[in-house]
């Protein structure tokens, strides 16, 4: 049996009987990552161990969040060399859970700004299923490593799709928590307001065990929620009988793949076989999402990415005026994306269009907030694509920001809400590339997404496929 | 709403950004079709809608004021691309 193929859960009972040596999943991992990552580029950095100890489950960590004395660079030139003095609030749990932090740091689109990852300082990653496609974005490292099984499992973070999306293109299980369920402390900030860190799985069971580590009140958060966490486990419940799942009309329509159309409608086909009850809803603000989003998120953006001025961290392009010291260090630090982002949030901000712009913007984001409200008053979840795609040639988006951005339609809304989403597997093209499902629920109520999507996982076997590499 | 390249250098200026020349011709275009996209969003009747500008229901968050300690000099300056003693160095600001 080699190793690296098991789930986190499979290797957690392994280690408990004795079947397997902790020290032996690490060699094991180390030998995969040796032997397929000069393919795929899902990691920028990878090294030893930094704690050890009997659980020793390593976890691959999106280059975004802190990790204290080990490199996080957000795959930006801007952040060379950082080392932050502590470790975010996830990081801390994962070390109090007894689990292994490694530098397993997996590659990004700059700052989270992209939907394929080829946005990095350290070039694309590739998708394991087909190494001339993308593996989705941001989360692509993450979602790649785990997928290629150079991880057991993996953190990403979400701000308008970025671990479902990857997740659907890369054929793995990825959470978008609620807003304020999971603490965004050490978490180095794109949209403060839409940012949430999530598990990318093998299953729906790692999905739950990971999110039972990390999901909680922090003070370090004040946008973190004070609402008790559940056992995740016990959401792990085969049956669907009596769901009541909306299909949103909007999502089915023009700009959706005809082999991605098929994969959703059998799956929806295969929750109504198995007991759910299938109704058709609106979602008439959903057009509106990407163009909100592109406003609020850069505003957010240009703000949260004042602090890369070359004082405190990271590059200085050393010169004897101050302001020009911030112009040069941000000119070559920041990449073309990044530029594109941090311009567009300060012109929606700047004087005299903050109405016509961001005002506007927030309200309708009220407006895409209520649709799901009224939903959720006669559904307990919403089924529907991920991405409108499955995943698309290296290269082929780069050069029309427009079109990448519209990769990420059918994610985006949900963060604009708030509210909880997983991409699970539930098929394949005729050309090889997975398909992903996406499941979203009202606030808090994760546990509902984890039933649906567990039922689904285990009366298929979409979820059991894995690249040949 | 067009922008134009005046307004594109306004910006990166106020976004302390120095763009080449073929950067700002890139991106005039590209913020064009962008904010052309957006402008949508004008369809739309706002007029009796409240914005959202934070999803959950939360405020003044508040803790007790007490002190705790700080991260040591040391570990913040650690990163510092220049320092001097215990201070972050930077050109003169204050002729």
């Amino acid at each position: 049996m080699e190793l690296f193929k098991l789930t986190a859960h499979e290797l957690q009972d392994k280690i408990k009987k004795g079947e397997a040596a902790p020290k032996e999943a690490w060699c094991a991992l180390e030998e995969r990552i040796k032997s397929v990552d000069n393919k795929v580029n899902a990691y920028v950095r990878h090294s030893q161990p930094v704690t050890q100890n009997p659980q020793f489950i390593p976890i691959a960590i999106k280059d975004n969040i802190c990790t204290e004395g080990l490199n996080t660079e957000c795959c930006s030139r801007i952040l060379e060399g950082f080392k932050p003095p502590y470790d975010a609030t996830v990081i801390t749990k994962i070390k109090a859970a007894n689990l292994a932090v490694f530098d397993l740091k997996a590659n990004m689109d700059e700052f989270a700004f992209g939907s394929s990852t080829e946005n990095s300082c350290f070039g694309p990653s590739h998708n394991p299923w087909n190494l001339e496609c993308v593996p989705g974005g941001s989360s692509g490292g993450s979602a790649a490593a785990v997928a290629s099984d150079q991880a057991f499992w993996a953190l990403g973070s979400d701000t308008g799709g970025s671990i479902r999306q990857p997740a659907s293109f890369c054929g793995i299980v990825g959470l978008k928590p609620t807003y304020g369920r999971v603490s965004r402390y050490g978490l180095v900030a794109f949209a403060s307001s839409l940012d949430q860190i999530g598990p990318l799985t093998k299953d729906v069971e790692d999905s739950t065990l990971l999110m039972n580590i990390i999901a909680g009140h922090d003070a370090n958060d004040a946008t973190s929620a004070d609402i008790p966490v559940p056992d995740y486990t016990k959401s792990l419940i085969n049956d669907v009988k009596g769901l009541k799942i909306g299909i949103p009309k909007e999502y089915f329509v023009e700009g959706i793949h005809p082999e991605v159309k098929k994969s959703i409608e059998e799956a929806i086909n295969k929750l109504k076989s198995l007991g759910a009850i299938i109704k058709e809803v609106s979602l008439p603000h959903t057009e509106y999402a990407v163009p909100v989003y592109y406003i609020v998120a850069t505003a957010e953006a240009s703000s949260n990415l004042a602090r890369f001025d070359g004082v405190q961290y990271g590059l200085r392009v050393k010169t004897d005026n101050m302001i020009d010291m911030y112009k040069k260090t941000r000119g070559a630090g920041f990449g073309e994306e990044a530029k594109r982002r941090v311009l567009l949030g300060t012109f929606v901000l700047s004087h005299g269009y903050y109405d016509a712009y961001y005002l506007r913007a927030l309200k309708v984001r009220t407006m895409i907030k209520e649709d799901f409200d009224r939903v959720f008053k006669e559904c307990d979840c919403i089924v529907a694509p991920t991405a409108p795609t499955p995943a698309f040639k290296i290269g082929e988006k780069t050069g029309d920001p427009l079109s990448m951005y519209l990769s990420d339609i059918y994610t985006i809304s949900v963060n604009l809400a708030g509210i909880p989403a997983i991409s699970v597997p539930c098929g394949f093209t005729k050309s090889g590339l997975p398909v992903g499902l996406q499941i979203m629920a009202k606030p808090f109520a994760e546990e509902v997404l984890f039933r649906a999507a567990y039922t689904y996982e285990q009366n298929t076997e979409w979820h059991k496929q894995r690249p040949k590499l | 709403m067009a922008i134009d390249r005046k307004t594109v250098e306004y910006v990166a200026h106020l976004a302390r950004i120095e763009l080449t020349p073929k950067e700002l011709e890139k991106l005039e275009h590209q913020l064009q079709d962008i904010l052309g996209f957006i402008d949508k969003l004008s369809r739309l009747d706002i007029s009796q809608t409240p914005p959202t500008s934070h999803i959950l229901s939360l405020s003044n968050v508040l803790r007790e004021d007490t002190p705790k300690s700080s991260l040591p000099a040391e570990k913040v300056l650690a990163n510092a691309p220049s320092r001097e003693a215990d201070f972050f160095s930077v050109p003169k600001v204050i002729e």
